[in-house]
């Protein structure tokens, strides 16, 4: 039952072949036996969703017809916030914090009557992109246990490889679904920001923050990303618009048609940097998408060049300010208030204690980005950039409906290899980082393996055209397959 | 050690206002929290204004069409395009640890408004109206001073967290010499009207809804402006008079001994008339201001903003032209029931039935000097305008006279209840009933013979030994008209 696809077991479900109960307890089974070697979950809540599950089977048994989800388990990235469950964004500084209200996200979850399994590991305040900045130990990949599952959201990536649920949610600000989702052969997609509310979502960096969802097929993704995405008032930057029928699209692409579809080769990813395996496997993705009928098409945007820097001066500066309220005075960890200290040497304390070292390095560099007299020449300049990189994309998708890349330079790579060098971990997000800076949706679909490990192709599209990625996305799939990692 | 006068003889002033509104929206700035003063601590609170980790601002558009209302009062041209921004900076009554306030992008600039002191109107510039959120409250405990330096416990409530909060900050005002406390309380004065007859506030200092920071220099006469201070802590519109009065004292006596100013945050004591040294801007904080990026620009469409325009009541000032006419009054004497802050108190008194002429004796008169006396503001006397109608209505039935209303009025400032009920109480109706009055009368002349014989004869000069008399007698509760032609009546 754990390998079924999310949409299968919501139809079993619906049809009463199966009961979420049983489904649930299944993939209960699956954590317990082999979550203690991949480490994917942070807090699991049987009882939780057991009772969930139950509840969903009664409304079933009454006769309510309920969407194509119910009483399907899913595992939330810890950084969603989910009522009287812990959720800590991997810090030590949220540990035992348990949310007073559901983020907007869980809110559709729950009334979707999906099952939420868990929370799952992450990369400190998701800063990072192999989990191993968390602060309560990494997530092993289930295709390599030593090697690391992609970050920040790699729990959630993980937890889909390893059969542990058919559905996860993560959060991209720079590549944070994406990058995880190739390195463990499964989907993840960004949707474009505003297009998925942040309502709940503990925040990293505002501008860039983007929910979305996780799963081991495109449909699967799309029928979450339908689940999940739409206009929520409480988040002022969420977009007052009908979400694009991405269910639909991916229908469509799984056809495994693509004529009439223009598809877009960024000049400046000249591959350089990147494992001469990974670009293999992702030119043959393209030349396959040629045979589907799709066009491709050279383009230039060259300031996709300049994005890492970019992306690396506005996220820590919007971060620098976003984690001011982890101070000890109204939540979580408080250290040092023993009487001895004035009440900012406790704020102080508390969170020289509570954040792990990526996490102070990017507040120091967030914080010294926005001092008065560095504000121009860093954040300023940073925010043209973004500009520019915004003015490629838009003049790129007059010439193509896509745009395509490798979701990441290179395999899963083991455990601890780029932890003592910042910018080496920092290349991981070398292609997903632009569609962030520029807002739009991006989705990563396995594309093959190399030296045995999955590789990811990116496929992004213009704001609020989601849909697009998603029919390409499947028709890739339509090729390709899912990939199946060796048994634990 | 220079006085005032040597001061302002040696040295000219610029000053300058920062003034902070909180709006009287149903709801708070960036969530559904209502806004109720005075509600038990930490009870008007939610995810967004304790600033739990994933929640999110969503602007109030409530606040925000106050605050171009204010703006369009001030004669400010609004933005057609604004972001908020943070203001970064650690303090336990801030919840996130940052304010979202405005920094370059403020909704309204470039206004001013006119105020008079002593019949001449003074043009203040207005820089800037911008729209944030006010922080919670935090009380120290334990510590000698109340303040966060030495306490063993701090507590914070934070339901003023988030209220919308109005800032108003004037252009330098240069050239008020001498005037320039004065000039200053007007501003503030002015201002707090404007805000009350908009109906978006009720700018009341002593609960804090109304705060003000004065910024003072002064420099030589043709020099360049001076190092300024700013003063907080000023709780009234007296204090912002006094504060700026003191602070150019302190600094002309500084500048005269060869001193220099240091730029700095000054603390007024209400009780000395003092400032004292707060944080130096040295020192101040990098507040790292940048584009709130949780909230979308504002870009108010020019068809809201003259709709808005279009519906300002009238204000203050044009109001006060109005009622100068209504009353026909003299400029002087216009100015005299502004200076003395009762516009308000005569017109509502008007309003509850007084002739205006009656309704300015009373709060000019009587009621001015009372409040003086005691040093109160005049609004807070203890007596209402329609408690002042209604006395004034007895003594034009004839029930009292203008001693006995004195009398009555004691009793209404000192909480007796209404005029009517008080006259009833103490028993000070003016006896008219004429057969108490003969009676009286007639005891008089009996135990004045002589003086009777004199009227008798002619002599209506001595008919004030009897009336006096019968005055006693009725304990001054006759009219003592009323007495002289009943003497003289009945004598003739
Ligand atoms: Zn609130």
């Amino acid at each position: 039952m754990i390998k079924e696809t999310a949409a299968a077991l919501g139809a079993k479900i619906a049809a009463g072949e199966i009961t979420s109960v049983q489904a649930t307890q299944a993939h209960l089974d699956r954590i317990s036996e082999v979550d203690g070697r991949v480490h994917a979950f942070l807090h699991v809540d049987p009882e939780g969703a057991l009772r969930a599950a139950a509840a969903i089977d009664a409304r079933i048994a009454n006769g309510e017809q309920l969407g194509p989800l119910a009483g399907v388990p899913i595992a939330v990235k810890d950084v969603i916030a989910t009522k009287g469950m812990p959720t800590t964004a991997g810090s030590k500084i949220l540990e035992g914090w348990r949310p007073p209200y559901d983020a907007t996200l869980t809110t559709r979850l729950r009334e979707a009557g999906l099952v939420i399994l868990g929370k799952t590991n992450m990369d400190e305040f998701a800063m990072g992109s192999s989990t191993e900045y968390s602060a309560y130990g990494p997530t092993y990949n289930p295709w390599d246990l030593t090697r690391i599952p992609g970050g920040s959201g790699g729990g959630s990536a993980a937890a889909l490889a390893a059969y542990e649920a058919p559905l996860s949610i993560g959060t991209d600000t720079g590549g944070s679904i994406r990058q995880p989702g190739a390195v463990t052969g499964t989907v993840g997609a960004k949707p474009t920001y505003g297009g998925t509310s942040r309502y709940g979502l503990i925040a990293f960096s505002s501008s860039l923050d983007t929910p979305g969802p996780c799963a081991r097929t495109v449909e699967d993704t799309a029928l979450l990303h339908s689940v999940i995405a739409g206009h929520d008032p409480m988040d002022s930057t969420s977009i007052p618009q009908p979400v694009p029928d991405v269910v639909g699209a991916a229908r469509r692409g799984a056809a495994g048609d693509l004529s009439g579809v223009r598809i877009g080769l960024v000049r400046e990813f000249t591959g350089e940097g990147a494992e001469p395996g990974v670009m293999s496997v992702f030119r043959d993705a393209v030349e396959s998408l040629t045979k589907l009928g799709a066009e491709i098409v050279e383009i230039s945007c060259p300031h996709f060049l300049y994005a890492l820097p970019a992306y690396y001066l506005i996220a820590p500066s919007e971060c620098s300010s976003n984690l001011a309220r982890f101070d000890g005075v109204r939540f979580g960890l408080r250290v040092g208030d023993d009487g001895s200290r004035s009440l900012e040497e406790v704020m102080s304390v508390t969170r020289e204690a509570g954040f792990g070292p990526e996490v102070k390095r990017r507040i120091i560099v967030g914080t010294y980005a926005l001092s008065s007299g560095y504000y121009d020449a860093y954040y300023g300049q940073a925010q043209k950039v973004r500009t520019l990189i915004t003015r490629d994309f838009t003049a790129a998708f007059e010439q193509v409906d896509v745009i395509v890349s490798p979701t990441t330079p290179f395999v899963a790579f083991p455990l601890g290899s780029r932890t003592s060098d910042p910018y080496q971990m920092y290349l991981a997000d070398l292609y997903t980082i632009p569609t962030n800076l520029y807002g739009g949706p991006a989705i990563s679909v396995p594309c093959g393996l190399s030296e045995g490990l999955p590789v990811g192709l990116q496929i992004m599209a213009p704001t609020m055209a989601d849909d697009r990625m998603y029919r390409v996305g499947a028709a890739v799939e339509s090729v390709v397959g899912t990939l199946t990692p060796p048994a634990l | 050690m220079l006085s005032f006068d040597d001061v302002v003889a040696r040295f000219e002033p610029v000053i300058g206002l920062e003034t902070h509104v909180e709006l009287g929206t149903r709801t708070k700035m960036f969530c559904g929290c209502p806004t109720m003063f005075g509600a038990e601590p930490n009870t008007q609170i939610c995810p967004v204004c304790l600033g739990l980790p994933g929640s999110l601002p969503v602007a109030n558009r409530a606040a925000i069409e106050a605050t171009i209302r204010i703006g369009l009062a001030l004669n400010c041209t609004i933005a057609t395009w604004c972001r908020f921004a943070r203001k970064n900076y650690f303090y336990p009554d801030m919840p996130k640890n940052f304010q979202i306030s405005q920094y370059d992008e403020p909704l309204c600039v470039d206004g001013y408004l006119d105020v008079e002191v002593d019949g001449v109107t003074h043009r203040i510039g207005i820089e800037r109206v911008h729209l944030e959120e006010d922080t919670g409250k935090t009380l120290h405990v334990g510590g000698a001073t109340g303040r966060i330096h030495g306490a063993t416990e701090s507590l914070v409530d934070y339901n003023r967290a988030g209220i919308p909060l109005v800032e108003i900050v004037t252009k330098p005002v240069p050239g008020t010499g001498a005037l320039a406390p004065a000039v200053a309380k007007a501003y503030v004065t002015e201002l707090r009207d404007v805000i009350r007859t908009l109906g978006v506030s009720d700018v009341r200092m002593e609960q804090g809804s109304l705060r003000c920071d004065v910024n003072t220099s002064l420099n030589r006469p043709g020099g360049d402006w001076g190092t300024r201070t700013e003063t907080k802590n000023v709780n009234s519109l007296r204090s912002v008079e006094r504060a700026v009065r003191s602070e150019m004292i302190r600094q002309g006596n500084v500048l005269e001994t060869g001193g220099t100013i240091i730029q700095e945050t000054r603390h007024f004591h209400e009780d000395t008339g003092d400032t004292t040294p707060g944080r130096s801007k040295e020192t101040a904080t990098d507040y790292r201001y940048f584009p709130e990026p949780d909230l979308v620009p504002l870009a108010p469409d020019a068809e809201w903003v003259a709709s808005l325009k279009a519906a300002l009541p009238e204000l203050p000032r044009v109001h006060r032209q109005r009622l100068q006419q209504d009353w026909g009054l003299s400029d002087l004497d216009m100015q005299s029931i502004l200076n003395a802050g009762a516009v308000e108190l005569i017109e509502q008194t008007v309003a509850a039935g007084a002739s205006p002429e009656a309704a300015r004796k009373w709060w000019l008169g009587e009621l001015s000097r009372r409040a003086n006396e005691s040093g109160v503001e005049l609004a807070s006397i203890g007596a209402t305008p329609a408690q002042v109608a209604q006395l004034q209505a007895l003594v034009d039935a004839g029930k009292l006279t203008d001693k006995l209303a004195r009398q009555v009025l004691e009793g209404v400032l000192a909480g007796e209840g209404d005029p009517a009920a008080i006259m009833a109480a103490r028993g000070l109706e003016v006896v008219s009933d004429t057969g108490a009055l003969t009676s009286a009368i007639d005891e008089a002349i009996a135990a004045h013979p002589d003086v009777a014989e004199k009227i008798r004869g002619g002599n209506h000069a001595a008919a004030g030994v009897l009336i006096g008399a019968v005055m006693k007698a009725t304990r001054g509760q006759a009219d003592a008209k009323t007495v002289r032609e009943l003497v003289l009546q009945r004598l003739s």
